[in-house]
């Protein structure tokens, strides 16, 4: 028996992997944005940990979310798309890249098809993305879906390799979500061609996004950071000659 | 050369005890309804007294048994799981009769063993796949065929041995023809050793060559070489029911039994289930109609396609019982029939640090799960029509394991530079389009008014006149805008008699808007984030 206590009590490094001792958190994988400024604000986006996207409309949520999920099936990841209110664009995901059939879009008609629809979706397991897209649901409708939702979701992925990304006006998941951002629009860009003869010779160029964390429970870096800017552009090319930023 | 034979005995229960293994604790009687008369009775019956060749009406009047109709169909499906069930031991296999097969066993010493192991290993497969089947292994097709027909138990015959292994067996199991039987009988020749003992030159004389044909396999000789069938890829089980199934629960219960038994039929022949071909046969003069959109028909069909192909029995069980329960057949079922297009399972070399990728049953049944909420409609990936008109698409079927380079339409390509990153700004559709009313000076939009929200236009890009499908009936023709909005909310400032409407201006956003050249009415597209 005491040779049993001091066999337990040995310094050995094993010793700290017995059932009865807490386990260390397993390294977290962050998959990229594809902004580097938002990769040193955040790390990335946590695999396996629910992330919110908040901000108003054209605040660059979706187009975040789709930056995202090309990076995703370009890696051959399977992902999915919730979409609570039929609004998302085939055509904005092909263009920034997305390959269209490694997605599976649900369209539901409402918030009480999407989160029942998203739940099955992570217990089902095997997509590396799956996003769920309030951006269009009212704050006020989406604190009305009980708490328990969200917990569900963080304990379907938690562990698993599956990102989930929630794209809302309001962040409504609270302590469920490993990491919160806010969007905001800074500045829009326009860019005229100044000897037209045709008027108005006007396009939209670029948009100015500025992110910051509200919440984040990564490791890296500190939460503390100031928010970053950064910017995407109108999948139109032209000339930078012919046109000039207003 | 070692050969095996797989011989069913009483064929016709057997067929009608697969499809129905509850029918194994009691005594039936098999019967033609044309002839009216008994075909054959299980073990049971015969014990009871029933004989076959009595009339319906004798047997009936002799002990209350149970009574089935012939099944072709379900002697169809025995005969070909029979086939298949050869197929799992050996390659090369010939179909006998319908009731009886021959393996050819050369070279497969290392793989199934001792021939006693290989006997057993036989019947117990056999009784796994619902039959209870004799087994014999000899040196020669013949003699293998006739221990197997002979002897209850499994019987394995030493080269060299057959004369005196077979002597014992009655003449009966030589077939011969029934004159020729009926000589023997007189002359007191009864067993093959007593035929195998006759001289060879006399019973010529008297029995002419079917004589002696008949004396060399008695002696245990083989006369044709094994003439392996022709593999038949068709997999399909049938099960006719007594009585009406109107509970969707046993109906499950009676699929799942089909299709696991498909599923060993198909591994047998290292095929997966591709397709699977569910046809109920709804009970006549009952077919009611409680859907509008399930038409009223004797029959229901399901087609299931999978992504992959399959023989995950329970997946496939799980998948038929989502879509009957979001279908309910229209009336009681009373036959059952499965028909699986059999193609070869998916191989794939696993990895480390390949991505992950879900389960392709566990998607099925997701997907299945899914359609249930949302409707299938609204299940998919998004396919482009070939054509120019904005946001014309199809939701198509989900499947991410399909090979590459289909020739799916593509629309746009992603512009240079940006495959696989971000940094293009990404639009949300309104659909339907949102109608709005535009205030135009100088040619440019400087007001927009929509959802009860008020738009102050702080810049505008535009127009960009888009058309197409002119030569059809319906063609389509609009100027696009891009407009930033500051948007406002009404409200209402003052107080008493002095109240008026203002406008609190709350928020600015990125909006496409569009007017229809045809109809002049102007509507929110969609909105830019």
């Amino acid at each position: 028996m005491e040779s049993a206590a001091l066999h337990m009590k040995s310094p050995l490094p094993w010793n700290g992997a017995s059932p009865g001792a807490a386990a260390e958190p397993p390294a977290v994988e962050l998959l990229p944005w594809g902004f580097p400024e938002l990769d040193a604000l955040t790390g990335g986006l946590p695999r396996g940990g629910l992330t919110v996207i908040a901000g108003p409309a054209s605040s660059g949520r979706t187009s975040l979310a789709l930056s995202l999920l090309a990076q995703m099936t370009a890696r051959e990841e399977i992902c999915a798309w919730v979409d609570a209110s039929h609004s998302f664009d085939p055509g904005s995901a092909q263009m920034g890249g997305a390959d269209l059939r490694r997605l599976l879009w649900v369209r539901s008609s409402n918030v009480e098809q999407a989160f029942p629809a998203a739940d099955l979706l992570l217990h089902s397991g095997g997509f590396g993305l799956v996003v769920l897209d309030l951006g269009d649901i009212p704050p006020s409708a989406l604190h009305r879906v009980p708490l328990s939702f969200w917990f569900r979701f963080r304990h379907a992925i938690e562990r698993t390799p599956t990102a989930l990304l929630v794209l809302e006006q309001e962040p409504a998941a609270k302590s469920c979500a490993s990491l919160v951002l806010r969007l905001q629009r800074k500045a829009v860009h326009w860019s005229v061609m100044p000897n037209a003869s045709v008027k108005p010779a006007r396009l939209l160029r670029a948009v100015s996004l500025c992110a910051e964390v509200i919440r984040s429970r990564l490791p890296i870096p500190p939460a503390t950071m100031p928010p970053a800017s950064f910017s995407v552009r109108t999948p139109w090319n032209f000339p930078n000659e012919a046109w000039n930023d207003r | 050369m070692i050969y095996a034979c797989i011989y069913i005995p009483n064929f016709t229960v057997q067929a009608i005890q697969r499809a129905q293994p509850e029918l194994r604790s009691c005594p039936f009687a098999v019967v033609d309804e044309t002839a009216g008369l008994v075909m054959a009775a299980n073990g049971a019956a015969l014990r009871a007294g029933i004989k076959p060749g009595w009339s319906v009406q004798e047997a009936a009047h002799w002990v209350p048994i149970e009574m089935r109709s012939r099944s072709r169909a379900q002697e169809e499906a025995a005969h070909s799981a029979l086939l298949d069930l050869g197929s799992s031991f050996s390659p090369r296999v010939e179909d006998r009769a319908a009731d009886t097969i021959i393996l050819d066993l050369a070279g497969l010493e290392k793989r199934l063993g001792s021939p006693e192991a290989t006997a057993q290993q036989m019947r117990q497969r056999a009784a796994e796949w619902g039959f209870a089947a004799r087994v014999a292994v000899a040196a020669n097709p013949a003699a293998a065929l006739h221990a197997a027909r002979g002897f209850h138990s499994p019987a394995v015959i030493p080269p060299g041995e057959e004369k005196e292994r077979l002597g014992s067996l009655p003449l009966e199991v030589l077939e011969p023809p029934a004159e020729m039987l009926a000589t023997l009988h007189r002359w007191g020749v009864r067993t093959f050793r007593a035929l195998a003992s006759l001289p060879t030159a006399s019973l010529s004389e008297r029995l002419g060559q079917e004589g002696v044909r008949c004396q060399a396999l008695a002696r245990g000789g083989s006369f044709c070489p094994l003439i392996p069938a022709p593999p038949k890829l068709q997999f399909e089980e049938v099960m006719e029911l007594d009585h009406p199934v109107d509970q969707l629960e046993s109906l499950m219960l009676i699929l799942g039994l089909l299709l696991n038994r498909l599923c060993a039929r198909l591994a047998a022949r290292a095929q997966a289930v591709a397709e699977l071909l569910v046809d109920l046969e709804l009970e006549a003069g009952q077919v009611q109609n409680p859907a509008p959109r399930i038409p009223a028909s004797p029959e229901y069909k399901k087609r299931l396609r999978l992504p992959v192909p399959s023989l995950n029995s329970k997946a496939l069980l799980k998948l038929l019982q989502l879509h009957l329960n979001a279908h309910p057949p229209a009336a009681a079922v009373v036959k059952v029939r499965i028909k699986a297009e059999a193609a070869r399972p998916r191989a794939m070399q696993g990895g480390l640090f390949l991505p992950v990728f879900p389960n392709p049953e566990k998607l099925e049944i997701t997907l299945a799960r899914l359609g249930k909420i949302v409707g299938e409609e609204n299940l998919g990936s998004p396919e482009w029509l070939d054509t120019h008109c904005p946001d014309a698409f199809q939701m198509a079927r989900f499947n991410p394991f399909e090979k590459r380079g289909n020739g799916r339409q593509t629309r746009s390509q992603p512009a240079a530079g940006v495959t696989g990153g971000g940094g293009q700004t990404a639009l949300r559709i309104f659909r339907p389009p949102r109608p709005a009313r535009v205030e135009m000076r100088d040619e440019s939009p400087v007001r927009v008014n929509f959802d009860g929200l008020r738009g102050e236009v702080l810049a505008a890009a535009g127009p960009w006149r888009t058309a197409g499908e002119w030569w059809t009936e319906t063609p389509w023709q609009q100027d696009e805008w891009d407009v930033e909005l500051a948007v406002g909310r009404r409200g209402i400032g003052g107080h008493g008699r002095k109240s008026t409407r203002t406008w609190t201006f709350v928020e600015s956003a990125l909006y496409r808007i569009c007017r229809h050249l045809k109809s002049g009415g102007w509507f929110v597209t969609a909105s830019y984030d």
